[in-house]
């Protein structure tokens, strides 16, 4: 048939921040095959696709206007699981809760873990996507012995770090735009039990909240501040910094054969008494400049109540996934939805620019609503985001009036990031344009990425609206 | 509020209602794509439209050629440079007389006025729940209200249209879309021309822009005119054992 994949259906498809959306053609193929053959077609047809498993990223990453998006999260088979070793070989069409509900039970958790449990490995490997424990271990590239990647041109390469090495180190963080992983190996962080020991910290101020973070770092094996983006004056970047730490058998109150149990990890399927299903609708009215600066004196207030260094216990999934107690929060920002900017900085520089970055969207009248701060190390991936720094993600919102202010607000921040050396992160990327990629990461990376891109997707099969807004012009003169 | 439109499409615009939508949108400073399967009447359109200084595009289309909407639907778009609004106002109504069984003609009429109004809408919808705006409008009719001895299919074909922009609208609206369902009772057409006991009867003209003052609203539904709300309220009460001996 001619034109078989474009009488394929066509759907509403957006970010995971609903602000960049798109309608496309939409497929789900369930095998390696069935995938190879939709790359071939789509080359035939002129078509282009993106890669999608459960929709995740914040922006771009997985949409394609117009084009052909083809959901892998069907491919999700564990193929095999060593349970002396900690390695698990999966489809990674696999989520990170389909592998921490698999390996709990067993003493395994996965050793890096996004915000969130919803997201595909495949995804998470195409972002190289970091934790809470980035500065300790790594990114999620790190844990990733080896792969099976088929390329657009047709081809399924075996890559590690002794086979096809230059390809393992640009597929994971390339966004995707290489191939699609259809098997991957994971090595799993042994755990003794189903908690962690969390401590809370209280700052006043940005100063203070960066001070504890060099005092602490590389200590806890989590660390990880929420600030303030709302507040100014002498309160601003003030927050609650918990850092966590693995907690040995011995001092588990459960006892590790039921704190390792599924069912002791479950978060909460009501808060103060609401179905959690509901609780997006009541964050609603907060969710603007006053609201915001209300809920968040609250919060900060609230933590008062402990002093500070306060300690508790906590289950993995409560203090991993604190993006998955609020189902649906995403849609609290109302039609227009929210993008993330998460700069990375150098250590020297990251209090300086943070500090300008919240004053500066403070001042347009765009505050971040929710302020990450977390610590990294360097990596050897190819576009890696990750510098020996800081990062700060930060929660925006978009509505049909502010839209090409913020845009503009992006655009300004980038450019004091740029020259403090920082470097961005694809899987939130909403705003870069292309002279910033190529001064974030170099000539010679980003060349050496184009030259890959060229080598094992001629065509320029795989073409999302992120690699359409990044590497166009480069590419393919648009 | 009066919304205004900067990128407007009707299909069936070649006579009636959508011909006036058509000219009246134009007007009012959108500019308007438009089509129908006649090509002739669609180009004397475009130039009632083009005379008095308005903006179109006009395409010779079947809406029973399903296979060729979506590749319409985006040549369309680009060559408006966006959508803000979208009509479906094609419809036939062929005669069918007493005793007459006719499939073909039957047949037609679902084609025409519910499955391309299914086929173009959906994919208006798809473009407007993607924006997270934009204006869908309907033009189904109080037809559609009751199933009616002389227009069995006919009424059978607006009920599902009726029923069909309801779910839209229900599906749509939490994304900012305004789905508009117009039941008009009876216009001075060539839809109405020859039939006898017409009453209340206005012109296409100001069928087209009571419709438009009906969108401004967010998510009506509504008889065109008004008046026509009284007559549905009985005919929808009327039991059926007096329904199926009366003439209506």
């Amino acid at each position: 048939m001619p034109s078989e994949l474009r009488r394929a259906p066509r759907r509403v498809v957006a970010g995971f921040g609903l602000a960049m959306r798109s309608y496309s053609h939409y497929l789900e193929p369930r095998s390696t095959e069935e995938l190879a053959r939709i790359f071939g077609r789509a080359a035939e047809e002129g078509l282009h696709i993106a890669l999608r498993g459960t929709g995740n990223s914040y922006g771009d990453a997985a949409i394609a206007h117009r084009e052909l998006v083809v959901d892998t999260a069907g491919m999700n088979r564990v193929l095999s699981f060593d349970r002396e070793q900690g390695v698990i070989d999966i489809e990674p069409g696999v989520t990170i809760r389909d592998l921490w509900t698999q390996v709990l039970p067993h003493g395994f958790w996965p050793a890096v873990v996004p915000g969130t449990m919803k997201p595909t490995l495949a995804g998470v490997a195409a972002m190289n996507v970091h934790g809470k424990n980035n500065y300790k271990v790594g990114p999620i590239g790190d844990h990733v012995l080896d792969f099976d990647l088929l390329t657009p041109a047709g081809q399924t390469l075996r890559c590690s770090r002794t086979e096809n090495r230059e390809l393992f180190h640009a597929a994971i963080s390339g966004f995707g735009m290489l191939g699609a992983f259809t098997r991957m190996k994971l090595r799993l962080k042994h755990v003794e039990s189903g908690f962690l020991r969390v401590e809370t910290i209280r700052t006043r101020d940005l100063a203070e909240s960066f001070a504890i973070f060099e005092e602490r770092c590389p200590e806890p094996d989590y660390l990880v501040g929420w600030l303030d983006g709302v507040v100014g004056g002498r309160s601003a970047g003030r927050g609650v910094l918990h850092a966590a730490s693995y907690l040995p058998a011995s001092e588990d109150p459960l006892g590790a054969a039921r704190s390792l149990q599924i069912e002791a990890q479950e978060l909460p399927s009501r808060i103060l008494g609401v179905p959690k299903s509901l609780l997006w609708m009541g964050m609603r009215p907060f969710l603007n400049n006053l609201g915001v600066r209300c809920i968040n004196a609250a919060k900060y207030q609230a933590s008062r109540l402990h002093r500070n260094g306060h300690r508790y216990l906590q289950s993995h999934v409560g203090f991993a996934f604190l993006l998955d107690y609020v189902p649906e929060w995403r849609r609290a920002y109302g039609l227009g939805g929210l993008i993330q900017y998460q700069p990375f900085v150098p250590r020297a520089e990251a209090p300086r620019v943070f500090g300008e970055l919240i004053a500066l969207a403070r001042k347009r009248g765009m505050p971040p609503y929710l302020l990450v701060l977390k610590r990294h190390r360097p990596d050897d991936f190819l576009l890696t985001h990750a510098v020996d720094g800081y990062s700060l993600a930060m929660d925006l919102r978009v509505t049909a009036a502010n839209r090409e202010a913020l845009w503009k607000l992006g655009h300004d921040m980038s450019e004091i990031v740029l020259a403090a050396g920082g470097r961005f992160y694809f899987a939130k990327d909403a705003l870069l344009a292309p002279h910033h990629v190529r001064r974030a990461w170099g000539d010679e990376r980003w060349n050496a990425f184009l030259a890959l891109k060229r080598t094992h997707d001629p065509r320029g099969v795989l073409r999302t609206d992120l690699a359409r807004r990044l590497l166009g012009e480069e590419l393919w003169g648009s | 509020m009066k919304r205004t439109y900067k990128h407007a499409l009707v299909i069936g615009a070649s006579s009636g209602i959508g011909e006036e939508l058509a000219v009246q949108l134009a007007r009012d400073g959108a500019h308007v794509a438009i089509v129908a399967r006649r090509a002739e009447e669609l180009e004397r359109v475009a130039r009632r439209i083009r005379e008095a200084g308005g903006t179109v595009f006009a395409h010779a289309h079947d809406v029973r050629s399903y296979e060729s909407v979506d590749p319409l639907f985006d040549r369309i778009v680009d060559e408006l440079g966006g959508l803000d609004c979208a009509v479906y106002a094609a419809g036939v109504m062929p005669r069918v007389v007493e005793g007459e069984y006719d499939f073909a003609k039957d047949r037609a009429m679902l084609e025409v006025n519910l499955v391309g109004c299914v086929a173009w809408m959906n994919r208006a919808a798809l473009h407007c729940e993607a924006q997270r705006a934009g204006t869908l409008i309907g033009v189904s009719s109080i037809a559609g209200e009751r199933g009616r001895r002389g227009a069995p299919v006919y009424c059978t074909s607006k009920a599902g249209m009726t029923a069909y922009l309801e779910a839209l609208r229900n599906r749509c609206s939490r994304y900012g879309v305004n789905v508009v369902t117009a039941k008009p009772g009876f216009i001075d057409t060539p839809m109405t021309q020859g039939m006898s006991g017409l009453f209340w009867l206005i012109s296409a003209a100001e069928a087209a822009r009571r419709i438009l003052k009906l969108a401004n609203g967010r998510g009506r539904s509504g008889f065109v005119p008004w008046r026509w709300s009284l007559v549905a309220f009985v005919l929808k009460r009327i039991p059926s054992f007096l329904f199926r001996r009366s003439n209506i």
